[in-house]
């Protein structure tokens, strides 16, 4: 049932020219499954190879470093319009405000996760300061974080289109409030 | 009641058109086909919203090891060259002719400045194996990653930043990077990534 090749032209026309004994006529069949076979694995390679790699790229821009010669103050922002993130291996933890601040827990989670957390905070802040796009995101990142979770939490931004945040190095004493936190909720980090 | 037997039909399909088509195709996949150059560390890339496709030309990749080891490549082989001679001038290093050649054409590389010439004069296979245990020093002591951006910028000054890190990489190595580019001024670069679906609100 494969394709087959037939031919019959040239074995054929020699043999009436010259009358001698014919030899029976035969079609050359050539099975071509093998090939055909062939042909189709080529092909899967080739699609699945194409397809497969799509590298893109997230732009990142961060703040230039302040050193002290600068002479100038990091700028300083409204307490009230501030959400900090403190980005662990897969999870989050966050705080508002400054003093005394209590920590709470989420992660990635599309619907329930950090997500969530953030259009509360903002509407939170709408509410307070009328704009849509005063609330800042502070991320900080823990050590114990791998490189997937500091891309996730770029994304989630770009997700909730907040365009107002930035990446700030963490603090001895929040890397405690964070110890602390695992401590009194049994978390092994 | 006589039966019927139905006659015995040998089917004959005509593949031809399919196989014509099949051919038509693997040429056209053939020809389209562009390969990944062949990395010396296998990464394991993120998934982000982000759906920018990266930049063939003026590009200087990153790239970070799962194990957190760090790796440098620049797209062409004029600005390998051209990195390697300010190596040369730097360090005080000779390469022969043929360790050019070879340097020209990595598309990444991994080993401390005192032993890329040992690494250059080793086989492919070899240079493979010691792929898997080497890493460009990041520490403030000793940061020469620092020095390869430096080169590398100064070769091509056109060329965008993009760090292309496992997903598993540690984050304390991403961070040493960061602040390396920081401390050069650069302010604005890319992470590689794979594209994942648009959540819907």
């Amino acid at each position: 049932m494969a394709a087959e090749v037939g031919g019959d032209s040239g074995g054929a026309k020699k043999g009436k020219k010259q009358g001698k004994a014919r030899k029976p006529k035969k079609r050359p069949r050539i099975d071509m499954t093998p090939m055909v076979d062939l042909g189709f694995l080529l092909l899967t390679f080739f699609v699945l190879t194409t397809t497969m790699t799509t590298p893109n790229t997230m732009p990142v821009v961060v703040p230039p470093k302040i050193t002290e010669k600068d002479e100038v103050e990091p700028p300083k922002i409204a307490e009230g319009k501030v959400i900090t993130l403190l980005v662990g291996r897969n999870k989050v933890y966050y705080y508002t405000g400054v003093e005394k601040p209590t920590l709470f827990m989420t992660d990635f989670s599309p619907k329930t996760g950090i997500r969530k957390v953030l259009l509360d905070r903002r509407a939170e802040v709408k509410a307070r300061y009328g704009k849509e796009d005063e609330m800042i995101v502070i991320i900080k990142m823990l050590d114990e974080a791998h490189y997937k979770d500091f891309v996730d939490i770029l994304d989630e931004m770009a997700i909730i289109q907040q365009k107002k945040y930035a990446l700030v190095d963490i603090t001895p004493e929040e890397k405690s409030m964070v110890a602390e936190y695992n401590q009194t909720m049994k978390i092994s980090s | 009641m006589a039966k019927f037997k139905a006659k015995k039909q040998n089917i004959a399909i005509d593949m031809t058109p399919m196989v014509d088509l099949a051919f038509l195709l693997i040429t056209f996949f053939m020809l389209t086909v562009k390969f990944r150059a062949p990395e010396a560390v296998e990464i394991d890339l993120p998934s982000s919203i982000a759906d920018t496709p990266l930049p063939a030309q003026d590009i200087l990749i990153i790239s970070v090891s799962a194990d957190g080891r760090v790796f440098f490549g620049v797209d062409s082989k004029h600005t390998r060259l051209s990195i390697l001679e300010k190596i040369m001038k730097e360090y005080k290093y000779q390469f022969s002719e043929k360790e050019r050649q070879i340097f020209s054409v990595l598309p990444e590389i991994g080993v401390p400045f005192e032993q890329l010439k040992s690494y250059l004069s080793l086989s492919d296979l070899e240079r493979k194996a010691m792929d898997k245990r080497v890493s460009i020093p990041i520490d403030s002591a000793n940061n020469q990653l620092k020095q390869w951006i430096l080169f590398a910028r100064y070769s091509n000054p056109k060329l965008r930043i993009a760090i292309r890190a496992d997903e598993r990489a540690p984050y304390p190595v991403i961070a040493r990077i960061i602040e390396t580019l920081k401390e050069q001024k650069v302010h604005r670069f890319n992470l590689i990534s794979t594209l994942e679906a648009q959540p819907k609100t």
